[in-house]
């Protein structure tokens, strides 16, 4: 993975700290040419992994990338799936069933339905499959080397200790899209114990990780102990703490963790992309020329 | 450790069983729900017992506390049910469909001294928290004029029918988006006694409101406005604010961000005179599970605690629910 992934929230009106923001953010990238325009920003700066939800939207960037392959060369996506509050409202409205019913694609569900409820019981993983193949279908010839699942799903999981099907999810990702599975959760240290002891080895984990303690379940020690202690691949999304830290900071925080291989981050100006790109490359020369100096945890 | 069932396992029932199955203090003995490939799955993987008839869970699982999270037209009886077998409950909102229902649930929990909850979550947000402690110290002065509103997209387009478009079943956007801000109001300003008129639209519903304006006078004579719109796809999901107006200054909050304003340099500390913007990350604790938002968490912390005797079951309780259910109706007494 690259040390530097850039992050979609700001294009998706998401912003954990004022809903304000997000409705500025909703208008300025009211067409696919600004995010577009950004994307294009993050990567002259360097940055060519894009991580993003499975938004309608994203069909829109993947068509502008495919139609251009020589301004893209070297570009991938990092789906995160599935974009949560479509299905979200689904079953609110129609039921676990109802929503599987209306977004598991073609007639697999329905022959399942008429199937019978046994042969069902036996095969949410292949419900599963079809989910992710139905999420997927939009990356179609895009280099996507990781796939994620988000956390509102992967600590879902993690709750009904529905430990198998995250496992399922890393296999079948490996298996039908030759790519990695990576989780995003709001519980790190919780699931790198639960994925360790299924047997996934080194997994990829994206979590909040930040100076703050922001969404940082169980506290800021356990997950420095975790990052000192476990073998997993961690990416450090919200290093910002949803803008209660400086960004010169939160990155030297970040950056002097161990076991951090990527930074996730968003910003709508290319401004703020310089800025944090150039933080993130001070603090890692720091790091590796300056062993004598102070380095965090 | 708390022995916990769960009734019914849709969007809200799934998520407090995620959040009891990483509580330290809990055992989840029981999931009550109709959908067999929903009980399979959960049979299958979590490997908690499941059952389609709650009456045989209860008897079976003996739980000590039973959470109750089915359309809102079964939460009587059941709730009433669980009560009168000396178990704690928390149930999901509204309480009731009518206000004498309520009351009689909050008598006989208060009766019987047994925990009782709903899960209003506004109150274990921390901006929301903070307006309360701002307007308990007078901060603002006295409040003149309150405008609540929530917007979201639920009901965006022409659907057939569900339970959701059923007032029986507990349809409709009062008892849904509605119910929570009416909650806030009256958790932070005092109850609803009075309601001058109200109106209730539809937008793409045919049966139900999709939205609810409202004038309320709450029980301290204070006034203000309720605007409440389900369908408005402007907002990427529910969005819950509340703006006071006093005579000392003006509070403007949401669940991500405070704005306070205050007209002299005598304010509380860690303010100042004119605009103050802080946001959740100011007054948000840690959960030690985080499932959708740390109030989730939150509030089932905040209900097992009192199961266990650690807090006084004051928060949410049903009669705070009841209050809610009593304003809820009196909209819908005054809707033109």
């Amino acid at each position: 993975m690259d040390r530097i992934l850039f992050g979609d929230n700001q294009f998706f009106a998401v912003n954990h700290i004022s809903d304000e923001k997000s409705r500025a953010q909703a208008i300025k990238f009211k067409t696919d040419q600004a995010i577009m325009k950004v994307l294009d920003d993050a990567l002259d700066c360097g940055v060519s992994t894009f991580m993003c939800t499975t938004h309608d939207r994203i069909a829109g960037v993947c068509q502008a990338v495919l139609a251009d392959p020589a301004r893209y060369e070297g570009f991938k996506i990092y789906p995160c799936m599935p974009y949560a509050h479509k299905y979200a409202n689904a079953v609110t409205e129609l039921g676990v069933a109802g929503a599987l019913k209306q977004y598991v694609p073609g007639n697999f569900f329905g022959s399942l339905f008429k199937g019978g409820m046994a042969y069902i019981s036996k095969d949410y993983e292949s419900i599963m499959e079809l989910m992710i193949d139905a999420e997927m279908k939009m990356f179609k010839g895009i280099d996507t080397p990781v796939i994620f699942l988000q956390n509102v799903i992967t600590d879902l999981l993690i709750g009904l200790r529905a430990t198998e099907i995250l496992v399922a999810f890393h296999t079948y990702i490996r298996k039908k899209y030759d790519a990695e599975a990576g989780f995003i959760t709001m519980n790190m240290p919780r699931l790198v114990q639960l994925l360790t002891e299924a047997g996934v080895s080194n997994p990829i984990v994206c979590a909040s990780i930040n100076k703050a303690g922001f969404r940082m379940s169980g506290g800021r020690e356990v997950y420095e102990e975790t990052l000192r202690s476990k073998k997993f691949r961690a990416i450090a999304m919200q290093v910002l703490g949803g803008g209660a830290i400086p960004p010169k900071e939160a990155i030297e925080y970040v950056c002097g963790l161990p076991n951090i291989e990527s930074i996730l981050f968003g910003a709508s100006s290319r401004g703020n992309i310089e800025n944090t790109v150039s933080y993130i490359h001070h603090y890692d020369k720091l790091k590796a020329h300056g062993a004598d100096r102070p380095v965090y945890v | 450790m708390v022995k916990v069932a769960v009734i019914g396992a849709g969007k809200m029932g799934i998520s407090h069983l995620s959040i009891l199955g990483a509580h330290p203090d809990v055992t989840l003995v029981g999931v009550c729900d109709t959908s067999k490939m929903v009980t399979d799955f959960l049979q299958k993987y979590s490997g908690v017992p499941c059952y389609a008839d709650y009456k045989k869970m209860v008897a079976e699982a003996k739980p000590e506390a039973v959470f109750v999270a089915v359309p809102t037209k079964f939460h009587y009886a059941m709730i009433k049910d669980i009560l009168d077998q000396g178990i704690h409950v928390f149930g999901e909102k509204p309480l009731c469909l009518s206000p004498q229902e309520g009351k009689e649930l909050a008598s006989l929990a208060e009766r019987k001294k047994l925990v009782n909850q709903v899960g209003y979550h506004n109150k274990f947000i921390g901006t929301f928290r903070e307006v309360k402690q701002l307007l308990g110290e007078k901060a603002i002065g006295e409040p003149y004029h309150f405008t609540a509103e929530a917007y979201g997209p639920v009901v965006t387009v022409r659907k057939k029918a569900t339970w959701r478009s059923d007032p029986k079943e507990g349809g409709g956007c009062l008892l849904d988006y509605a119910s929570h801000v009416i909650d806030l109001v009256n958790d932070l300003l005092g109850p609803v006694e009075r309601v001058k008129s109200s109106l209730l639209k539809s937008i793409y519903s045919e049966d139900v409101e999709d939205s609810v304006y409202s004038l309320l006078e709450l029980r301290s004579g204070l006034s203000g406005v309720l605007s409440v719109n389900w369908s408005d796809d402007t907002y990427r999901k529910m969005s819950t604010s509340i703006t006071i107006q006093g005579t000392k200054g003006k509070i403007i909050s949401d669940a991500n961000e405070l704005k306070v304003f205050f007209r002299e340099a005598d304010c509380p500390p860690g303010y100042s005179k004119g605009w103050n913007v802080k946001n959740l990350t100011d007054f948000q604790e840690n959960v030690a599970f985080y499932l959708r938002g740390e109030e989730y968490s939150s509030q089932i912390d905040y209900f097992i605690d009192a199961v266990q005797g650690k807090v006084p079951n004051v928060i949410n309780n049903f009669h705070s629910a009841w209050l809610t259910d009593h304003a809820i109706s009196l909209i819908r007494n005054t809707a033109n």
